[in-house]
């Protein structure tokens, strides 16, 4: 029995919707008796009273109503099982969401964020089919079964004893044949999986077979794999098709079997034909929910996967984060970070902590480039100063108070960020401005826009503020994306800037543009610049250079050239071109 | 449905296999039929107490029926997905075949788009054309007109009315259900794409939202959007189960409909009490023809959005025209340049403006020139006019003197040699991927080839040398490892041009230099033009064309264009990056 606890947990607290589409479903099935019997006694009096249509008015007009109520029942239970699953959908994903937002970017991105975004929308749609279908069909194979073995028993018990001893048979065969064709279909899946990655290799691959002049030959092997496939696939449904042949023998010899034994017994004048018409209306019946569970039992399939994935995500720890103890933030404070280590849970795929115990401080008004290979721990100190990770050893302090104490929202209020690659929120120009200021006035935009360069593009869009920008900020450069997030760090005003610098080629001209802006922007503030141009380093008041997660050496260009062997050997291996 | 029936033409060679998958889909439901109609013949009969001899024939059919329906589905099933399979397999090879003649261009464009994974997808999804859409189609018209037939015998009128309500449920469970339920769909659609977008947004902009301090509003949407979506599902829901619901009152309507004209007949004499019964259960058994309809009508929606897409990325021109295949080999004009651009321009079909204007370059043999630029100067879409990806919107292009149109293709492209950025790999070992770019090499000719492009060494410390399986389902190669192979490849072919496509991308400066220098020295005395947005060794070749914006604003030494303080003195300056480019993530 595949039962999700979570899925199934969350779906008894949708017990109203749920329970009503068993109660519809299960009334449906004794609406179907009741059918069932008003059939059986209109065929037995026309049959064997002679009544002509007159004298079954009654019982054809109370069949109209037993149709109307089945099909209306039917509908309700589908109704009712499509909004819990609708419920249940709901309630994961935003459980999901909210454990993915409590534990912070640095999780998500080594979670890796499309994948993240796949689980949230395609994964918890999976479950759908097991909420709507599978869950209620499961009640009602339970159910209707014995409901219509209970009336049969009570008509005629001999036929009652022939279903009641069968019905169990069905679940039993296609345990047994799942249990033998569950390995072989594993198999089929991965090898369907690898003809699929076949097939993407050969598209994908096409413009180079074209230019080796290979493609037609290429047509050979997707014919060769297609046929090897074909005969492995059909030897795995030969086996996995008898639970389906099990099926249909159990529910049809038994229907022959009631035929016969109660034809048997008419003929010998021991039953009524009313009542012998009557069950053999109801055995087949009795087997359809329980056919109908193997639909359903293949379509839930897939939510079952997903839903273990989606609670991974809810029961993931989540870090403590102090939230401060009231500690006023300083207004223009000096931040500072001192004999800080951190490691990101797990590794994140390094065997050594992303930063070892590093101190660094930033003055207030004083500018600060952070220079290091990739993966010395330049991105974790800005994510230490944003507070996206609390430290696990040595403290983060603003004017010498412990971050700890102070509220990550204030705290975070003071400071201005410009990551590497700004993300544009789908909206237009003027919603992902107001990120920054919620309440800024029409003037304070366009100053924003007119300090990060961004005003002249801005206003020759079609609807200027109010272009939508789309998804990844769709319609605009990467350029002009990140003129944009400028006039954001410009909009909030704050006192301390992070700054990541692009170290993607720009068009040259542009750099030169937003050169300007940034200097701008830095003026009067306390900054972090991890910088990826000499020019900038050159310009900070200070240098801080990093390696392997620590601090080894600070100073001017001309103090680190001559006592830092890194910054040295890099600068020069830059220089290599003469 | 025009886009439809192409791929249904597709099922024609399977003729044979589909009638018996319908034939046995109709026995299947037949089985039912005569199940339930010997059954109630047998209660009926015995009901007038008879003698047992009477009943025999009824009790053997009944036992006959009870076996042989389960027997027909096994059957009916196992031949269906054996069409399905076949299906399958002609349509991958439709799909290549059909692509193939527009490749590269074709390709090319379905990988910026990265269309790959959904056009592979929607091929496969179309496999299930014939077991979900076409065959329960099938089956219930075949059924449908049987049991009419079998009907008609008795009474004209009971089979008129038997196949008006059959025909009647059909239609409206389909037909009016889809057009019900289409709205609703589209609506779905819309909720969704909202949904994913919040999502994406709240995940992607996390940090920035943190920063600012907002990430409640866009919580709070992806929330809204939540709850939008699946209402929006739900009301799809409660339209698309219409379609089952019509068919439980559409059966149980016929069978009163059967019943109510069929009253009167026994007073009448036409029929008699038996047959009463009998034609209710069959009346009702043959239904079971009309269960699979809903479902079908909607994958058979989804079936025709899916051909349609993939159509589309087939219903395209050819880029370009081979214009003298099957002629002999030939060789360029050793006395002409190699390559002669003249005046070339061209715009991408559907793009905006010119990817490239008034482009003049002359290469002679065994001249090393590079190409720099900016990312959209046009500096790939140069390297793929000269493979005829496509061709020059004006202008002119000559290898060797002779126009590049005139070259028959598969000469042209092994005269003319290009490391691609991307180095596709194939499923196979690791000989089997370096034999496609020469089919006849012997294994020394390998080795040499492997140890020219630094390869060899991998090779001998991979588990199976030689034999080692590579590609998506195999090893994983490194993007190095990768690039090594495509340099073996070039190697082997031994083209007189050899275009290099961002040889040096995503490497550190040292040792981009280093590939740099001896990718040169691997193609020494052949013609090199290297495409790069990096400017490491530029000192090395023997010209320099700076492209910005599709057009060439520069040219000359690199000694030359950094006195000329120009873009390239600028773009050199803006690459003073001190510790290369960042780790992407």
């Amino acid at each position: 029995m595949h039962l999700d606890r979570r899925i199934v947990t969350l779906a008894l607290g949708r017990r109203p919707a749920l329970a009503g589409s068993v109660l519809a479903g299960w009334l449906g099935g004794v609406v179907t008796v009741v059918q069932a019997w008003l059939l059986a006694r209109v065929i037995a009096e026309v049959f064997l009273a002679g009544a002509d249509r007159a004298a079954v008015s009654g019982e054809l007009g109370w069949l109209v109503a037993a149709i109307a109520l089945r099909a209306g029942l039917g509908w309700t239970a589908d109704a009712l099982a499509a909004s819990a699953a609708a419920g249940v959908k709901h309630e994961i994903r935003c459980r999901a969401f909210d454990a993915i937002m409590a534990r912070g970017p640095a999780a998500a991105e080594l979670e890796h964020t499309g994948e993240l975004i796949t689980v949230l929308t395609d994964g918890v749609e999976a479950i759908d089919a097991y909420v709507s279908r599978y869950l209620p069909q499961l009640a009602m194979a339970a159910v209707i079964p014995l409901t219509i073995a209970a009336v049969v028993l009570g008509r005629d018990p001999l036929s009652g004893v022939v279903l009641v001893a069968t019905a169990p048979v069905i679940p039993l065969f296609m345990w047994l044949i799942g249990r033998i064709a569950d390995a072989r279909a594993k198999r089929q899946w991965l090898a369907m999986a690898r003809m699929s990655a076949f097939f993407l290799d050969t598209i994908q691959g096409l413009t180079t077979l074209k230019l080796l002049g290979r493609s037609r030959a290429q047509l050979e092997a997707v014919d060769r794999v297609s046929r090897a496939f074909r005969s492995s696939s059909m030897a795995v449904l030969r086996i996995a098709f008898l639970s389906s042949l099990v099926l249909e023998l159990v529910a049809t010899l038994s229907v022959a079997v009631v035929a016969v034994e109660i034809g048997l017994r008419l003929l010998g004048g021991r039953l009524a034909f009313v009542d012998a018409f009557f069950v053999l209306l109801l055995a087949p019946e009795l087997y359809l929910p329980m056919r109908r569970l193997g639909t359903a039992f293949h379509a839930g399939l897939a939510g079952v996967n997903a839903a273990s994935r989606l609670g991974e995500l809810i029961d993931a720890p989540v870090p403590a984060r102090p939230t401060g103890d009231g500690a006023a933030m300083p207004a223009h404070p000096a931040l500072a970070l001192d004999e800080v280590s951190y490691a990101y849970p797990g590794g994140g795929g390094r065997d050594r902590p992303a930063l070892d115990a590093a101190s660094l401080e930033i003055a207030r008004g004083e500018t600060v480039a952070l220079v290091g290979p990739s993966g010395s721990g330049k991105s974790t100190v800005v994510g230490l100063l944003l507070r996206f990770v609390e430290p696990d050893r040595g403290r983060v302090t603003a004017d010498g108070v412990e971050a700890s104490a102070i509220d990550p929202a204030a705290w975070r209020r003071r400071i201005a960020w410009l990551p590497q690659r700004p993300h544009l929120l789908a909206g237009s120009v003027r919603d992902n401005l107001l990120i920054a200021r919620p309440d800024a006035t029409e003037e304070q935009l366009w100053e924003a826009l007119r300090l990060a360069r961004a005003d002249g593009f801005v206003a020759a869009l079609p609807h200027r503020l109010e272009t939508p920008v789309g998804e990844r900020g769709g319609r605009l450069s990467g350029g002009q994306a990140r003129r944009v997030a400028l006039a954001r760090a410009f909009l909030a005003d704050r006192p301390v800037v992070v700054l990541d610098e692009p170290a993607e080629d720009l068009d040259p001209g542009l750099r030169v543009d937003l050169d300007g802006s940034l200097a701008q922007l830095l003026t009067g503030r306390s900054a972090l610049v991890i910088a990826h141009c000499l020019s900038t380093v050159t310009a900070a008041d200070r240098i801080v250079v990093m390696d392997g997660g620590r601090v080894v050496g600070q100073g001017s260009h001309g103090e680190l050239l001559g006592g830092c062997e890194l910054y040295r050997t890099l600068v020069e291996a830059h220089r290599g071109a003469p | 449905m025009r886009a439809l029936g192409r791929i249904l033409a597709l099922l024609g060679p399977f003729r044979w296999r589909i009638g018996l998958a319908v034939v046995l889909g109709a026995l299947t439901v037949g089985g039912g039929v005569g199940l339930m109609g010997t059954a109630a013949f047998l209660i009926a009969a015995a009901a007038l107490q008879p003698s047992i001899a009477e009943l025999q024939v009824a009790i053997v059919g009944v036992r006959f029926f009870g076996i042989t329906r389960g027997v027909f589905r096994y059957l009916e099933r196992l031949v269906a997905h054996r069409v399905t399979l076949d299906l399958l397999g002609r349509l991958r090879r439709w799909f290549i075949e059909a692509l193939e003649p527009l490749a590269p261009a074709r390709t090319v464009e379905l990988a910026s788009a990265d269309l790959h994974r959904r056009v592979v997808g929607d091929v496969e999804s179309l496999q299930e054309l014939f077991v979900r859409a076409v065959a329960p189609s099938v089956v219930a018209v075949v059924v449908g007109a049987a049991v009419a037939w079998l009907l008609g015998g008795l009474d004209r009128g009971l089979a008129m009315a038997f196949a008006v309500a059959f025909a009647g449920t059909a239609v409206v469970v389909t037909g009016g259900v889809s057009v019900l339920a289409a709205p609703r769909r589209g609506e779905l659609v819309a909720a969704r794409q909202a949904l994913t977008s919040a999502v994406a947004d709240a995940l992607q902009g996390m940090p920035e939202l943190l920063a600012f301090g907002r990430e409640g509003v866009v919580a709070d949407r992806v929330r809204r959007c939540s709850e939008a979506a699946e209402r929006a599902r739900s009301r799809a829901a409660r339209r698309e189960a219409l379609g089952d619901a019509g068919v439980v009152a559409g059966t149980h309507a016929a069978v009163w409909l059967v019943l109510v004209l069929a009253i009167p007949m026994i007073g009448e004499g036409t029929i008699t009490g038996v047959h009463l019964a009998v034609v209710c259960l069959v009346v009702m058994a043959a239904f079971e023809a009309v269960q699979p309809l809903p479902a079908a009508a909607s994958s058979l929606g989804e079936q025709h959005a899916a051909a349609e897409r993939v159509l589309a990325v087939l219903d395209a021109p050819a880029a370009v025209v081979d214009g003298a295949a099957g002629e002999m080999a030939s060789e360029p004009d050793p006395s002409r340049p190699v390559l002669e651009l003249r005046d070339v321009a061209f715009a991408h079909p559907g793009g905006s403006g010119h990817a490239l204007d008034g482009v003049d370059l002359t290469v002679e043999h065994g001249a090393r020139v590079a190409i720099v630029g900016p990312s959209g100067a046009g500096k790939s879409t140069l390297a793929h006019l000269l493979l005829r990806f496509w061709d020059p919107s004006s202008g002119e292009i000559a290898l060797g003197g002779r126009p590049l149109r005139s070259w028959p293709l598969e000469r042209l492209r092994s005269v003319v040699g290009l490391l691609p950025q991307r180095v596709d790999l194939f499923t196979g070992s690791i000989r089997d991927n370096l034999l496609l770019a020469a089919p006849r090499a012997t294994g020394e000719q390998l080795d040499a080839a492997a140890d020219r492009a630094g390869l060899l060494e991998t090779v001998r410390a991979l588990p199976d040398g030689w034999e080692t399986w590579i590609g998506e389902q195999g090893m994983r190669l490194s993007g190095g490892q990768r690039q090594r192979l495509a340099i073996a490849r070039l190697v082997l072919r031994d083209p007189r041009v050899v275009v290099l496509d961002e040889p040096s991308a995503g490497l550190d400066p040292a040792t981009e230099r280093r590939v740099v220098e001896s990718l040169l020295g691997l193609f020494a005395g052949r013609a090199l033009v290297v495409i790069t947005h990096r400017l490491a060794a530029m000192e090395l070749f023997d010209e320099i064309v700076v492209l910005d914006r599709g057009r060439i604003i520069e040219r000359g030494s690199h000694h030359e264009l950094l006195a000329g303080r120009g873009l390239y003195a600028r773009l050199l300056r803006a690459e003073v990056s001190v510790w290369g480019r960042p780790h992407h993530s």
